[in-house]
């Protein structure tokens, strides 16, 4: 049996007959979202954010940046919130009350309730959620960038924005039928924005022995400069799927969301995400979601201790590296050897090396995987 | 400060001195700590033991149609 959603089921809100509640909704007032914030919508009417039915309330908004938990005590690591500018609101004249019409890119998108409006400190959410206020974090500057009040209240999706990816697209509803078609009793979720490099799929291989699936489930969305462009990332995980991974053990699907860098709090949000898509594990490797220093080396592997109930159980892995005296991929964990034994295949020193157009060592990436990136004019966001 | 909402349960002070006694040196700085996260815990896996969710067939098959569209199920 697969996991059970967070909070035990699993939430829809997406409206049949949308376009006669479209057309019943027009005089509504309207009000613009961005498109990160139009793709939360989306997961939370899919149930990719299960429990979640709309954006945070203040006091479950509060409880999370406090106790990591909603209200009702479910664990919830990141606020999913929609901003909005008080001149807006004054402007359009919205109240506590009111159902409104959400639109990004003029399209109408959903009817959401609003059940609350109200202030929010930005320097206390960054703070809480990031454990820093250098606005040199790519999250933190999110947090300052937001208008200045919040709305919650629950939401009713009518229909999603442009996805450039719909074919990868699986929601939680989808991901259980197909595990269970597969007979997958346990399954281990896989979270990257990265292409493959042997590491990864060393970790994936070692967490694949253990149970039925692999669902590699990479983050499509808002990345910061010099990470993989999505493209890359999933053709080149189609390429090591079909030539090195047993057909039926492993199941490459998107996750439509934008990248937090929140390190620890992240990594919890991310398990939370994959159990609703109905994966029995997680891994959690070494700086999950971390950008630059912000955060220690397996703090987000540490914070899961404060989840006795997270329903998901997270898998920590050390370092793998290739050891020369080893001959093979090895880690910490039972590798004797350091220094100029290793070859460590770093993120930074592959991009390198395919900024310069040239094939990283095949001890740290495939030249299968490198191939497929180097045909790539620029395979990295500006 | 810890704004977090609280209430008050009894348990056996016997049972409060023997937990006290067990969390130091760990992670734990009370007994209300301890007792809240063995509770979560608990309350956890007995939610786990219930009764799996299931989709209506005609749910299924239109998923299944999808899954097999995209190239995910023969």
């Amino acid at each position: 049996m697969v996991s059970k959603p967070h909070g035990g089921k699993l939430v829809s809100r997406v409206l049949d007959k949308s376009e006669r509640i479209l057309e019943e909704a027009k005089e509504l007032p309207s009000l613009e979202i961005s498109k990160d914030t139009a793709i939360d919508l989306e997961n939370i009417a899919h149930g990719v954010f299960s429990p979640l039915e709309g954006f945070l309330v203040r006091n479950d908004y509060l409880s999370v940046l406090d106790q990591m938990r909603l209200e009702s005590d479910i664990p919830w690591t990141i606020p999913i919130v929609l901003d909005v500018n008080k001149s807006e609101l004054k402007e359009k004249e919205l109240k506590e009350g009111d159902t409104i019409l959400l639109s990004c890119a003029s399209k109408n998108i959903a009817l959401m309730e609003i059940e609350e409006i109200y202030d929010f400190d930005k320097k206390q959410h960054a703070e809480k959620v990031f454990r820093t206020l250098d606005k040199d974090h790519p999250g933190v500057s999110r947090v300052f960038d937001m208008k200045d009040s919040l709305l919650g209240g629950k939401i009713d999706f009518i229909r999603g924005v442009e996805n450039p990816f719909e074919n990868y697209t699986l929601y939680p509803i989808e991901t259980r039928i197909l595990f269970k078609e597969k007979g997958w009793k346990s399954v281990v979720g896989f979270q990257t924005r990265n292409a493959p490099h042997l590491a990864h799929e060393y970790v994936q291989n070692t967490a694949l022995t253990f149970v039925d699936g692999l669902f590699i489930n990479p983050v499509i969305g808002k990345k910061k400069k010099g990470d993989f462009k999505d493209e890359v990332i999933l053709k080149s995980y189609e390429e090591l799927i079909r030539n090195f991974y047993l057909k039926d053990r492993a199941v490459l699907a998107i996750l439509r969301t934008e990248m937090r860098y929140a390190g620890p709090r992240e990594a919890v949000f991310h398990a939370i995400i994959r159990k609703n898509f109905g994966c029995t594990h997680f891994i959690v490797g070494r700086d999950h979601a971390g950008v630059g220093n912000y955060y220690k080396p397996y703090d987000a592997q540490e914070i899961f201790e404060e989840f006795p109930d997270l329903g998901i159980t997270p898998i920590f892995f050390k370092r793998f590296y290739y050891c020369k005296r080893c001959s093979g991929y090895v880690n910490e964990r039972v590798c004797p050897h350091r220094g100029k034994d290793i070859i460590l295949p770093s993120g930074t020193k592959i991009r390198e090396f395919l900024m310069k157009k040239q094939f990283p060592p095949k001890e740290m990436m495939r030249p299968e995987i490198a191939r497929i990136i180097l045909n790539f004019e620029n395979p990295f966001v500006e | 400060m810890d704004d977090r909402k609280h209430t008050t349960v009894s348990i056996p002070v016997q049972l409060y001195e023997k937990i006290k006694k067990r969390i130091e040196g760990t992670g734990f700085t009370s007994v209300s700590d301890y007792v809240t996260y063995v509770l979560r815990e608990v309350l956890a896996s007995l939610e786990e033991e219930e009764k799996e969710e299931v989709f209506s067939k005609e749910e299924e098959e239109k998923v299944k149609e999808r899954l097999r569209a995209l190239g995910y199920l023969d």
